[in-house]
């Protein structure tokens, strides 16, 4: 029995960690990895008190953080259900069933796939999801980024000087992402913006040779000869395993201003609620908010 | 006995720097071969796992795709 466990290592479940270990409470962490999508980005040039930090740095710096205060901490572990019964916080995973009477979702987001022929049978041979990860692999290639947003731009940004060729391949009319990324993003002879194309089928033999893209104005498809495909064309929230915590109609866990959700002992944090904006510091925010709030329903409860 | 360990990773990964730090957590000696700096590396890579995605271990002729910390930890008797 926890007085909280907390599920996910990211950003928000990382300082409510912090939080929570500085309370002293008898907590645990439940989560599939550490530093969740912030690890995953290039370059993190807003947050606080780091003008430029990568991602895979500042993951380093946030599990230093909470090894120092010697926080137990299941990683590999997914969890597949959480639910109230009997005045505690059931969650089950993969490897065990754990109860506590707090508990703070911080599981965040995951990739946004295509869903089109071929994104499976791709994946990892040529397709990918990870930029930062796989990026290197395609030195000297022409690619394609799949998506508009600040992720398509971030994950291009990283490609510019690794890729040959860089297809842009924006399903709106025009790039949504920061104008200073887009701006610094144009300014390279390598990449070219495909506004208004589809994605209909990513193509290849052992490994990814082509996507099939349709042009949403004209309707005309094109095949476009590429070696890698790196979609980033948005996330979605981590929050099936809720199930009976309320939800918006993205998927993302309703929180009120102090992350509690319609159900008590509940509480939630960071890019998998409902709270407007998904940054690394604004989650960072929420986690010690969701923590602060779950010691003081401990409180309460004695 | 101590086996034969190679891992192919970047230096951007953020699950090979992880697997490498479990490694030397683990006191356990690898040899790390970069994919971005060597497409030999990289080639090697693609042709034992089939794949593109990094980091690959290689734990005496097993392969391994991904930070797979379960995995990791059989193939070496950990």
């Amino acid at each position: 029995m926890y007085e909280l466990i907390i599920i996910g290592a990211g950003p928000a479940g990382i300082t409510a960690s912090v939080y929570a270990a500085r309370k002293k409470l008898e907590f645990l962490v439940i989560t599939k990895d550490i530093g969740g999508q912030a690890a995953l980005s290039g370059e993190i040039e807003n947050y606080t008190g780091y003008q430029f930090i990568s991602g895979p740095e500042l993951a380093k710096k946030f599990e230093e953080h909470i090894r120092k205060y010697g926080v137990e901490v299941r990683e590999g572990e997914e969890v597949i259900r959480v639910s109230r019964r009997d005045n505690l916080v059931e969650i089950f995973s993969y490897k065990g069933e754990y109860k506590a009477k707090t508990v703070i979702i911080a599981s965040g987001k995951r990739s946004r796939e295509l869903k089109v022929p071929g994104e499976k049978e791709f994946k990892n041979r040529g397709l990918t999801y990870c930029a930062t990860c796989d990026g290197p692999l395609f030195a000297g290639k022409e690619v394609a980024v799949i998506g508009g947003g600040n992720s398509a731009l971030d994950a291009s940004l990283q490609l510019v000087r690794i890729a040959k060729k860089i297809y842009l391949v924006n399903i709106a009319q025009e790039l949504i992402g920061d104008k200073i990324m887009q701006e610094k993003l144009l300014g390279y002879k390598n990449v070219e913006v495909l506004n208004n194309k589809k994605v209909t089928a990513v193509l290849g033999d052992k490994m990814v040779k082509s996507i099939s893209i349709k042009d949403i104005v004209s309707g005309k498809e094109e095949v476009l000869d590429i070696e890698g495909v790196f979609v980033e064309i948005g996330l979605i929230p981590n929050s099936e395993f809720a199930v009976d915590v309320e939800k918006n109609q993205f998927g993302e866990i309703k929180v009120n201003c102090h992350n509690e959700t319609n159900i008590p002992g509940i509480f939630a944090a960071g890019d998998v609620t409902d709270v407007p904006e998904k940054q690394i510091v604004i989650a960072c925010g929420e986690g010690a908010k969701a923590c602060l709030s779950a010691f003081t329903y401990l409180s309460t409860q004695k | 006995m101590s086996k034969s360990v190679k891992i192919y990773s970047t230096p951007t990964c953020p699950f090979c720097i992880r697997a490498k730090q479990f490694l030397k957590e683990n006191k356990i000696t690898f040899e790390d071969l970069d994919v971005s700096q060597n497409p030999e590396y990289a080639e090697e890579m693609i042709r034992k796992s089939g794949q593109m995605g990094v980091p690959v271990l290689d734990i005496e002729g097993e392969i391994i795709v991904g930070f797979d910390k379960e995995r990791i930890k059989s193939a070496l008797g950990l």
